[in-house]
C-alpha cells in the first residue's frame, strides 16, 4: 500500500464521518435555535410543543369531525346549535381550538354542494379535521377551486348535476368551515359510532359528496 | 360516467390507503406547534400568521419553487421567523448566533451522546 493510497482512506474516513454526522438539515436547526430562545424567554414550554406534536400525530384527526357530523344526524337539537354557532357546538366534544378560530358549518342538501379553501395560505379547522391534505395546502387548488369548482370537483369523483349550485368558501384566520355532508340513504337505525365511520375527511372539505354505505 | 379521459390534478380520497405518517420531518410538526402555541398564547395574532404564511407561498410561486410539502414547511419556517423579528419577540440576529451554536454543538458532540448547549453557549 502506498502512503498516497493511505491519505486519501484517511481522507475519505472524514468524509464519511462528516456525511454520516448527525447535523440536522439546514431548517430543522433554524427551528431548534428558534424553540431554544422562545423556550429560554419564557414564550413557550418544551411540555407544550411537546404535547402538541403528540397529540396531532397520534389523535387529532378527521373523526374528530365525523362524530359532529354523525351527531347532527340524529340529533336535530344539537344540529340545530352547530348551525347557529359551530364554535360553540363542539365545545360540547371538548374539539374546540384557539387555531380552529370561529367556525361556521355548511350544510350540503339535494340542491346546494359546499366546498372549502383558503385562498390565502392554508387555514383548516385544526382541531377538528387534523393536519390538512397536502393538495389542501397546494397552489393548484387554492387557485383553481374558486375559478373552475365543478371541474376540480370532477377531477376528484365529485360529479354535480346542472341542478345543483356549488359554493366556495374562502377561510380565513378568524373564520373556518365545516361542510356537513348528507346523510347516505339506508342508515336508519344506525348508532353514532356506525354513521361517523361513514363521514370522509374530504366530504367534510367538500371534495366528497355522496358517502359510500359500507 | 367515466373520469378516466379528465387531465387531472386531484384524485378521490382513497379509503384503503394506509395512513400516511402525519408529518414528514420532525421539524414540520415543531413549527406548526410553535406558530400554533404562540398564536394560542396571543404573542402573534392569527390574522399576522396567516398573512405572513400567505405572503411566504406567494413569493415561493413567484420564484417558481416546487409546491411539495418539504416547500410548505419551509415557507412556514420563514414566516415565523420574519413574524418574530418584526414584533421584536426573537431578533434574527439572536437567531442567526444561536443557530451557528447549535450547530458547533453538534459537530462537537460524539455520536450518541445528547446535543446539549452549555450555559456559556447560550
Amino acid at each position: 500500500m502506498t502512503s498516497g493510497t493511505s491519505f486519501d482512506r484517511d481522507k475519505l474516513a472524514k468524509i464519511h464521518d462528516h456525511l454520516h454526522s448527525h447535523l440536522p438539515p439546514e431548517p430543522a436547526l433554524r427551528v431548534k435555535a428558534l424553540e431554544s430562545l422562545l423556550v429560554e424567554r419564557g414564550l413557550v414550554a418544551t411540555e407544550t410543543l411537546d404535547a402538541w406534536v403528540e397529540a396531532y400525530s397520534e389523535d387529532i384527526g378527521p373523526k374528530r369531525g365525523a362524530q359532529v357530523v354523525a351527531r347532527a344526524w340524529l340529533d336535530a337539537d344539537f344540529k340545530a346549535r352547530l348551525m347557529e354557532d359551530a364554535a360553540q357546538a363542539i365545545t360540547e366534544f371538548g374539539f374546540e381550538g384557539k387555531a380552529t378560530g370561529d367556525l361556521k358549518a355548511v350544510e350540503n342538501t339535494d340542491d346546494q354542494h359546499n366546498v372549502v379553501v383558503c385562498t390565502l395560505c392554508s387555514c383548516y379547522p385544526f382541531s377538528l379535521l387534523g393536519l390538512s391534505p397536502a393538495w389542501y395546502k397546494a397552489s393548484a387548488y387554492r387557485a383553481r377551486v374558486v375559478r373552475e369548482p365543478r371541474k376540480v370537483l370532477e377531477e376528484f369523483g365529485v360529479s354535480l348535476g346542472d341542478d345543483v349550485a356549488v359554493r366556495v368558501w374562502d377561510s380565513t384566520a378568524e373564520l373556518r368551515y365545516l361542510v356537513v355532508p348528507q346523510r347516505p340513504a339506508g342508515t336508519e337505525g344506525w348508532s353514532q359510532e356506525q354513521l361517523a365511520a361513514l363521514v370522509t375527511r374530504n366530504s367534510m372539505i367538500g371534495t366528497d359528496r355522496d358517502l359510500e354505505v359500507k | 360516467m367515466s373520469n378516466c379521459n379528465i387531465p387531472r390534478e386531484f384524485g378521490p380520497e382513497d379509503a384503503l390507503a394506509p395512513d400516511a405518517p402525519k408529518f414528514g420531518e420532525a421539524w414540520h410538526a415543531q413549527v406548526l406547534a410553535i406558530a400554533d402555541t404562540l398564536v394560542t398564547s396571543g404573542q402573534i395574532s392569527a390574522t399576522a400568521w396567516a398573512e405572513t404564511l400567505g405572503a411566504e407561498r406567494d413569493a415561493d410561486e413567484s420564484a417558481g419553487r416546487a409546491d411539495t410539502e418539504e416547500t410548505y414547511y419551509e415557507a412556514a419556517l420563514r414566516a415565523l421567523e420574519r413574524l418574530l423579528d418584526g414584533a421584536e419577540i426573537v431578533a434574527s440576529g439572536d437567531l442567526k448566533t444561536r443557530r451557528d451554536t447549535w450547530e458547533r454543538a453538534y459537530l462537537a458532540t460524539p455520536h450518541g451522546a445528547p446535543v446539549e448547549l452549555t450555559a456559556g453557549e447560550k
